[in-house]
């Protein structure tokens, strides 16, 4: 039989990516077109898009890590936003940047745990379980925030070198704070693990068929465990680079929606780390543009209708994608070892 | 060991075979508000608070006196209707998340029913608005169904969204074409609604709490003794079968999303018409979330949502009664909320601590993932 994917792999990739494709160099032309005419304000857009997409990459990485391995993730809301609160405090109390960013990942981690004991060990539905973590982190950061608490700085951009002096990709790509970096880092990392080691194979064939999993003696409670952990993990950096990143302050259920855009930017990436950044670079371009239109005053719009454009596009995107978007077998099923 | 010990009071005396069904089904939801309240406890001695002065002040500031009783119901009358929401939408493997904007359409129809038309006689008035405020929770809640049979979009995402888009556009709506002209007002609301649209209180007691009492029954009766209700609970209980067994499963699931946004949309009118007035951006926050643990705290039952709700209102009536006598900040009943949340949804944890058997009654799957259509 004629297999497109071993036959001819390039190809296979294309026709699987088309929209994505053509949709990158509509894009890239506008980007190009609005250069020429405002070259201040398209890097200022750009530059924010990729600041924007920042947590939800991270997001979705943590949603994609817990779905490979077949536990679905609808708490990353949650865990975002009570990392973000643990890191405030941290900087709060100690004034250390660095170690505030680690007690907000080890939160997320923490959270992680939570999830994958509700949804593996007790076999809880995983769409209830995520709802608890963030009712739980709703509840929690409203009780223990106090108005007036004030920080001790921000993480500030850090320019590479010359890097940083090209146009516009300089100042775009090269001339970040720490966890928008990180987050590049993430993308490309999460994808060898996932494509190109054993763990990752592992955690796949976990996510597949975990009962030919198991007879290989893989242990399919470990991997769903750890996977869950680690998306914590990055999702926790997500919530910090929110308060410690982008705010510089803490705000009542701040996180917006981002844990659940993050969960469409993953569906739209299909399940892939490459992708679902491109995804989130395309969200990131809609909220930067809309922060444009709403601050830029120019254009007469109520700001409510502005406001609402990343969860319109949400919406577009899953229903446009939603029937042909596959994604891992034994996704959101408990398994139970005979 | 626990089987063996129910076999023999079972065999002992078989009249108890109810209470032992009712005790069943309720044990777990109530040991769970209790571990629940047991926790909060925990937490306010962490953070400094006296939990017997803090939860006495609860008690006193939601069943103390007429009055706080009569705002407790108050209080519970939209947390009824959005736990059915909720309910009703689970019991077809619908997870509805969005009651939320289902309920903001219904409270700000409502209101501009109710401040926009002049010389209805007052039952007729209030009814309309009422009908109003159902019809535009009912629409809304049908995108998400419509998104999903045929699109595939999964309803807990669109819900969610849809819940901030409701929030933006009720905003925009308060804010701009029916913004509250009256010279001073410089906040975001609608003007307030007429006497006649009011569903006022009857000695104490709101009808509109009667209201969604009815609704409850009626919920139940739709679920258990129709045609219609029997359709959604295969659809529920296994999508397949239910295709072969010949039921329509596209046009269920949006009937039920149509339903359930209707149930949403009346509570959102019934707190616009019996409790605030008028329609005021975030004065209704949070109550679809509140849905989600009071249909799960009532074990997806319409009538267990009545003293599911009636537990969450009390604590919403009582909770400024604690923050001013005892000084403890309102958010810890949202804390005890997710921890009652917890411990329903992980009902083994409850069951392994009391050695409790499972009831045997009917599984609902609550809601699928993307993975199992």
């Amino acid at each position: 039989m004629y297999d497109l994917r071993t036959a001819a792999p390039w190809k296979y990739f294309f026709r699987r990516w088309k929209g994505v494709f053509i949709g990158g160099i509509i894009i890239f032309l506008v980007i190009i077109f609005s250069y020429i005419k405002n070259s201040a304000v398209t890097e200022a857009v750009l530059a924010s898009a990729v600041r924007q997409s920042t947590p939800l990459i991270l997001g979705a990485l943590c949603g994609l890590l817990g779905e490979r391995a077949a536990v679905i993730n609808i708490g990353i809301e949650g865990q975002m936003l009570l990392a973000a609160f643990v890191g405030f405090l941290f900087n709060v109390w100690t004034g250390n940047l660095f170690l505030a960013v680690l007690a907000g990942v080890g939160m997320g981690a923490l959270l992680g745990l939570l999830l994958a004991f509700m949804s593996v060990t007790l076999k809880i539905d995983q769409i209830i379980g995520g709802t608890v973590i963030n009712i739980i982190a709703i509840g929690l950061t409203g009780y223990f925030y106090k108005v007036g608490m004030t920080t001790k700085g921000k993480l500030q951009p850090i320019p590479l070198g010359p890097l940083a002096k090209i146009p516009i990709i300089g100042t775009v790509l090269f001339n970040n704070p720490p966890i928008t970096y990180a987050a590049i880092v993430l993308v490309f990392l999460v994808h060898y693990i996932l494509f190109h080691t054993r763990w990752g194979l592992r955690t796949r064939a976990v996510g597949e068929h975990p009962r030919a999993a198991d007879t290989l003696g893989i242990n399919v409670y470990f991997m769903r465990y750890m996977n869950v952990i680690a998306g914590g993990a990055i999702a926790g950096l997500g919530g910090v680079f929110l308060t410690l990143e982008a705010v510089g302050s803490f705000e009542r259920v701040m996180t917006n929606g981002r844990g659940f855009v993050a969960l469409a930017v993953m569906i739209f990436g299909k399940w892939t780390p490459l992708g679902s950044w491109g995804a989130a670079l395309l969200f990131g371009l809609t909220s930067a543009i809309q922060t444009q239109l709403q601050f830029g005053g120019k254009v007469n719009i109520p700001h409510q209708f502005i406001g609402m454009l990343p969860y319109l596009l949400t919406i577009v995107v899953l229903a446009g994608l939603g029937g042909r978007a596959r994604p891992p077998a034994a996704d959101g099923i408990p398994y139970e070892k005979e | 060991m626990t089987s063996e010990q129910s076999s023999k009071s079972s065999s002992r005396n078989g009249s108890n075979h109810l209470l032992k069904r009712v005790w069943y089904s309720t044990s777990v939801p109530v040991f769970a508000v209790l571990l629940a309240l047991l926790i909060g406890a925990i937490i306010l001695l962490v953070s400094g608070a006296d939990p017997l002065q803090a939860y006495a002040a609860l008690i006193k500031g939601s069943f103390g006196n007429t009055e706080a009783l009569s705002r407790t119901l108050q209080k519970t009358t939209p947390l009824i209707f959005s736990g059915l929401a909720v309910a009703f939408a689970f019991k077809a493997g619908l997870f509805n998340i969005g009651a939320q904007g289902q309920l903001l359409f219904g409270a700000i129809v409502a209101a501009v029913l109710g401040f926009g038309i002049h010389g209805l006689p007052a039952v007729l008035h209030a009814s309309l608005a009422l009908l109003g405020g159902a019809l535009a929770g009912a629409l809304f809640g049908a995108i998400p169904g419509a998104l999903k049979t045929y699109t595939g979009a999964h309803e807990v995402i669109t819900t969610i969204m849809l819940n901030y888009i409701a929030i933006n556009i009720t905003d925009y709506l308060a804010d701009g074409p029916w913004k509250d002209m009256t010279p001073g007002n410089i906040v975001a609301r609608t003007p307030k609604i007429l006497d006649t649209a009011r569903i006022p209180s009857v000695a104490g007691l709101p009808l509109g709490f009667l209201i969604a009492l009815i609704f409850s029954v009626v919920t139940w009766w739709l679920l258990r003794k129709t045609t219609i209700g029997f359709e959604i609970r295969t659809v529920g209980l296994n999508p397949n079968a239910a295709k072969y067994a010949g039921i329509k499963v596209a046009k269920t699931i949006i009937l039920t999303m149509v339903l359930s946004g209707l149930l949403a949309g009346i509570g959102g009118a019934i707190e616009t018409q019996g409790v605030v007035g008028r329609y005021q951006p975030g004065f209704n926050t949070g109550l679809g979330f509140d849905g989600i643990t009071i249909a799960l705290l009532g074990k997806t039952n319409p009538i267990g949502v009545i003293p599911a709700a009636l537990i969450v209102g009390a604590m919403k009536a009582g909770s400024s009664q604690m923050q001013f006598s005892a000084g403890v900040a309102k958010e810890i009943t949202d804390v005890i909320q997710a921890l009652i949340l917890f411990f329903v949804a992980a009902d083994m944890i409850v069951r392994w601590l009391l050695r409790i058997r499972a009831a045997e009654e009917e599984k609902v799957t609550l809601s699928t993932g993307w993975g199992q259509q």
